[in-house]
């Protein structure tokens, strides 16, 4: 079982080992930060909108184009639909917007709207940007995902 | 006595010796992360074919074969002398081996290999095709590919492919008053007559030659990316440890995977993301500017052939890549598509135009990142040293078939007998 025997003497050397890897990984694999928020759901920018966002199909893999599920609520927790939904993103590490241009392509009702077209084409940190139009006023949200 | 060893390894980590060969390099240590990365470069993580709904016939075993024996047609040329199979030659991978592709002119690409194009959402260099079969008329009417027209070809099938064509396509279109030469987008004798055409006879033509790039599809679809030794590795019992891939090799992968940073673009089981990115590849003198997807983006919009367009057999839902594509920004200029790395080794010279001749070259060029020259260079210099780059060139030497498969695989591509 070398395998298992290797990984027992990584975790010996942990302390040390990590201080090298780290140092070596930050430099060339440009890791996402490490207090990255990675939650699906938050309150806007200014507060106005509680938004979250959920893959239609699991996993969310690198490659295949997939849809997603947002859903919004105002700062009372209510339901929020006929909102206008801008999608944006893309990766900050490396400077480049997504490669698709997702948009919503239905109001499913009860607050929730359905994007399609999203692509990642990379593994890595990835940001996605709603520019949220609607009742409660014009907000803003960014989530993180992690690849 | 290991851990002796491997105090003695810290300290030298602690005195500011090289980490390399111990443990990022050429450890056993693999995360879960890395082992899950390296198997989904690997065959066996290929999806099936995904449907083609623009193309009904993309499945058709008979549109298979008319479309390989067009494939091989030389007759589909202005000179008969250049069939698909000149430039994408089946014992090379399905490419020429040169800078430029060679037809009944000069190009100003370098030919793509065909081997798991089907799962490319975006064909050519720059995407400006949306399927297959709009792919495949393309160098059908360049002057300098093919350099025929649409109502030659229409008149070819007619006369040599009849039977074959109706019984995939039903009956030929009556084809009576059509000139002999007559296209678009062809020479300027040939667009003349082609606006002369009544329209019903301009659709019937289009019908025509769409349907031939659709059985030409239909075989291209049959031409799928052969198991490398680097595939049968990650099969083995042996994986991750060295086997069926040497320790060099090994190495070269984790580098493809960490500092080297290759895996970003290449990747998935084809090593390649399908998109477009500008890596600061120079210029040819003497072509003309070539912008890359900034153009294609615009093209496969306004090509009549595409997913959205009447001679597509798909329901404009279906056509997600067009609906959802990227408008063309700033780093679509001069951004080309990402390459397939399997079999890339043994099929210089490389980039969109030939530009740079070996596979030391292409890795020196990556790790210099030479700044654009239009647009915007996403390379980052690399650091690193010639053994890293022996083991970065020694793994992508491992993406070809084994030797043992190669003849087997070139028997397995040879044409069928024309009509």
């Amino acid at each position: 079982m070398p395998f298992i025997r290797s990984r027992r003497a990584f975790l010996i050397g942990l302390p040390l080992g990590l201080a090298a890897v780290a140092t070596g990984a930050m430099a060339f694999m440009m890791r996402p930060p490490s207090d990255l928020d990675l939650s699906l759901a938050k309150a806007s920018v200014a507060g106005l909108y509680v938004a979250a966002m959920a893959p239609v199909q699991e996993p969310v893999t690198v490659g295949p184009m997939h849809a997603w599920v947002v859903t919004l609520q105002d700062a009372q927790g209510l339901p929020v639909d006929g909102a206008a939904i801008h999608v944006d993103g893309g990766m900050p590490q490396h400077g480049h917007g997504l490669p698709t241009a997702p948009a919503v392509t239905e109001a499913l009702g009860e607050g929730q709207y359905l994007v399609e077209g999203m692509r990642f084409n990379m593994g890595g940190w990835w940001e996605i940007d709603l520019a949220i139009e609607g009742t409660p006023g014009s907000d803003a949200v960014t989530f993180n995902l992690v690849l | 006595m290991r851990r002796l060893s491997f105090l003695v390894a810290a300290s030298l980590l602690l005195s500011g010796a090289t980490v390399a060969g111990y443990g990022l390099v050429q450890g056993p240590d693999w995360t879960e992360e890395e082992l899950a990365l390296v198997r989904s470069l690997s065959l066996e993580a290929l999806p099936p074919l995904p449907p083609d709904p623009s193309n009904r016939v993309a499945d058709d075993q008979a549109a298979t074969e008319l479309g390989r024996a067009l494939f091989f047609d030389t007759r589909l040329s202005a000179n008969s002398e250049v069939a698909c199979a000149s430039c994408h030659l089946p014992e090379r991978q399905f490419q020429d081996d040169l800078p430029l592709g060679q037809g009944v002119g000069t190009t100003g690409r370098r030919t793509m290999p065909i081997a798991g194009m089907a799962y490319a959402p975006f064909l050519f260099w720059d995407g400006r095709k949306d399927s297959l079969w709009a792919q495949a008329l393309g160098p059908l009417e360049s002057p300098v590919e093919h350099g025929g027209d649409r109502a030659q070809y229409a008149h070819l099938v007619t006369e040599y492919y009849a039977d074959e064509y109706e019984a995939v396509f039903g009956p030929l279109p009556d084809l009576g008053g059509l000139p002999s030469h007559a296209s678009p987008v062809a020479n300027p004798e040939a667009a003349a007559a082609w606006d002369a055409l009544p329209e019903p006879l301009r659709a019937a033509v289009n019908s025509v030659f769409a349907n031939m790039g659709k059985a030409i599809a239909a075989y291209e679809r049959t031409i799928l990316p052969p198991e490398t030794r680097f595939d049968a590795w990650v099969a083995s019992e042996d994986f991750p440890e060295a086997g069926l891939l040497s320790k060099d090799e090994i190495a070269g992968l984790r580098l493809f995977l960490g500092e080297g940073e290759c895996v970003n673009c290449h990747n998935g089981p084809l090593l390649t993301d399908n998109h477009f990115h500008n890596t600061g590849v120079p210029s040819v003198p003497g072509l003309p500017e070539d912008t890359g997807r900034l153009d294609g983006a615009r093209l496969v919009i306004e090509d009549e052939f595409n997913c959205l367009g009447s001679y597509s057999d798909a329901a404009p839902e279906d056509c997600a890549e067009l609906r959802f594509m990227a408008e063309p920004g700033h780093d679509a200029l001069r951004a080309f598509k990402t390459p397939s790395l399997r079999g890339a080794a043994t099929r210089p010279p490389y980039m969109h135009a030939g530009q740079i001749g070996t596979l030391d070259e292409v890795l020196a060029h990556y790790a210099t990142a030479p700044e654009a020259l239009d647009g915007h260079s996403e390379l980052r210099p690399l650091d690193l040293s010639q053994e890293e780059r022996e083991q970065l060139s020694a793994f992508l030497k491992s993406l070809e078939p084994k030797a043992s498969d190669r003849d087997h695989i070139a028997e397995a591509l040879s044409p069928s007998e024309s009509p």
